[in-house]
């Protein structure tokens, strides 16, 4: 096993990890304002992703191409979930909220199927089997873009969070959810716009997953599972978590493959759920509560 | 005594239907009544003592293995495996709930909790290779006509007897349970852990008493399973699909209630089997299509029926 090999699987590791981020970031930011944990996730993404396949096989638009209109949709598509079918849930119990999405998970899955059937889908572009050369490192071009992508994305959402007047109302309501209601916020509004800006995250990392991997149905359930892993390692409610937490599931992932099997790679990510859970079940970046 | 009387008969209907139906409507019978115990058996830990365990295929799984491996490689019977199913699984329901109650771990933590214990249980048994792996493992198939209670081998009627008598004594468990002090306890927990604290309930104890039966009654189901069955493959019995299907009856049904397990498994059940074949009739046969109408009348029901489907009956009934 030489140095270069390790270095190689390392590098993609973190480039997928920071797109795998980027998924995580939007259930982080969902669960961390509406307070709701989204069941549906993984299933969103591969919807974004076969959206991708089929603007990419229609109109042959570049699967970065692709993330303005798949992002717009997504957002109409998530703030009209919240506001339709979250938000009168906010107020049930947990067990309530999870099979109001398990329920949506069920239909997301199961309509990908009808329409698109069983069988793998990507999309193929000249840029994915090139590389560049960085020494005696290889580094796909599609991954770093993909990452990049991630990137730029995940710190528009920092920027918006952190900068802008409706960002920090949605940081208010998740702080003090009375508070904000009585400094006279609309807080469902405010709930339904940030189900949107999470389900942004979801396309954006979706178009660019596209490239790595092919798109199956059956990919949903094990995305919402990785992105719960993710949050919950990072911190769940926190954006820098949700990132750290991505690039480290990438890696361990990645690593587990090379030593271990290919088939052996989630359990590394599970056993590192368990132990977070039990040793830091804020997570690595989370506060406590 | 007017509903002594209404059980009574339902039992005893149950216990004649072998003699009326095919041998279709038996097994789905038997299928109702696998979810019915097994809903049972988690409503336990959610429904009495409040603690979501979205993980409980891995009870189901464990059990079935242990008494599946004990058969396949030592001809050993059922009987013998069951006690070795239930020992392994509270032993592995008493570690999760240890840690978790003790970490202070609640709510959707502990629902992830669970759901990662369930999933690194699954892909460690698809590289256990004295388990069959990914491939599966598989019993001696069953003589239909002659019955061996010893190695539990026999006609389709056996289980769906065997089943039925595990549905009536959880239900009769459950019953007792709930008029116990534990059941007292319990409902207390669930309603407001930190007063039922202040009122000197030892919460940790009676949690982990709640883990423990609930992951005890879970084991049985995974024996029967695998015995009924005959053939257990991790990425079946350990999917986070099985652990979701298990709660979906209770859920619907009505949570924290006795009859709540057994009206959702009847509804599910019916409901997807009477989809297939409403499909199938109309010559939709289309992959993911039953998924999809069975997503939405989930859908229906969790937004118009939040109690489940058993509390609006029994108001309407005023039971």
């Amino acid at each position: 096993m030489s140095f270069d090999l390790v270095a190689n699987v390392v590098i993609a590791g973190v480039l997928t990890g920071l797109v795998y981020g980027l998924m995580a970031l939007g259930l982080s930011v969902i669960f961390g304002v509406v307070r709701v944990v989204n069941f549906a996730h993984g299933e969103m993404m591969t919807i974004a992703m076969y959206a991708t396949t089929v603007l990419f096989a229609a109109l042959k638009l570049d699967p970065f191409v692709c993330i303005l209109p798949v992002a717009a949709a997504f957002f109409v598509f998530g703030y009209a979930m919240q506001a339709g079918l979250v938000n009168p849930f906010i107020t049930r119990p947990e067990h309530s909220q999870f099979m109001l999405l398990v329920a949506v998970a069920i239909i997301m899955v199961n309509s990908l199927l009808m329409i698109f059937g069983p069988d793998a889908r990507n999309v193929q572009v000249d840029y994915q089997l090139e590389s560049f050369e960085v020494g005696r490192i290889l580094i796909d071009k599609a991954r770093l873009y993909s990452a990049g992508a991630a990137v730029v994305a995940a710190l528009g959402l920092f920027a918006f969070f952190k900068y802008s007047l409706t960002g920090k109302a949605i940081r208010a309501c998740a702080d003090n959810y009375m508070g904000a209601r009585v400094v006279g916020l609309h807080v469902k509004k405010l709930y339904a716009l940030t189900f949107g800006l999470g389900s942004i995250c979801v396309a954006v990392a979706g178009c660019a997953m596209v490239l790595l991997v092919d798109v199956t149905p059956a990919l949903g359930p094990y995305y919402t599972l990785l992105a719960f892993v993710i949050v919950i390692v990072g911190g769940l409610g926190s954006m820098g978590g949700a990132l750290l937490g991505g690039v480290l599931i990438g890696v361990s992932e990645a690593l587990a493959g090379l030593f271990i099997a290919p088939s052996a790679k989630s359990m590394f990510s599970f056993g590192l759920l368990i132990l977070v859970l039990l040793f830091r079940p804020q997570g690595l970046l989370g506060k406590k509560s | 005594m007017n509903k002594l009387v209404s059980l009574s008969v339902l039992f005893l209907l149950l216990i004649l239907l072998p003699w009326f139906v095919g041998s279709y409507a038996l097994s789905v019978a038997t299928l109702i009544l696998y979810f019915a115990y097994t809903g049972q058996a988690w409503n336990v830990m959610m429904g009495f003592a409040g603690q979501l365990s979205l993980g409980h295929a891995v009870y189901v799984g464990i059990g079935g293995y242990a008494a599946g491996a004990l058969f396949y490689h030592y001809g050993v019977g059922p009987w013998a495996g069951l006690w070795l199913a239930m020992l392994l699984c509270v032993a592995l329901g008493l570690v999760i709930g240890f840690l978790a109650f003790r970490f202070g771990i609640s709510g959707v933590y502990f629902a992830l909790l669970t759901i990662a214990f369930a999933e690194f249980t699954r892909i460690g048994f698809d590289h256990l290779d004295w388990l069959g792996g990914p491939g599966g493992m598989f019993l001696k198939v069953a003589q239909r006509d002659s019955i061996d209670l010893l190695n539990f081998r026999g006609p389709p009627a056996m289980y769906y007897y065997a089943i039925l008598a595990l549905t009536a004594g959880a239900f009769a468990l459950c019953f007792l349970l709930l008029k116990s002090r534990a059941g007292y306890y319990w409902q207390a927990i669930r309603e407001n852990e930190e007063a039922a604290q202040a009122l000197g309930i030892n919460t940790f104890r009676w949690k982990m008493l709640a883990v423990a039966i609930s992951s005890a009654m879970t084991a049985v189901s995974g024996v029967f399973f695998a015995f009924y069955y005959n053939n257990l493959f991790p990425e079946q019995i350990f999917h986070i699909s099985r652990s979701i299907e298990i709660i979906l009856g209770p859920i619907i049904g009505g949570i924290g209630t006795l009859f709540g397990p057994i009206l959702g498994a009847v509804v599910l059940t019916l409901l997807s089997d009477g989809i297939t074949e409403g499909l199938a009739a109309m010559g939709w046969e289309i992959p993911g299509i039953k998924q999809v109408f069975y997503g939405v009348v989930l859908l229906a029901v969790i937004m118009f029926l939040p109690n489940g489907i058993w509390p609006f009956i029994s108001k309407k009934l005023r039971l």
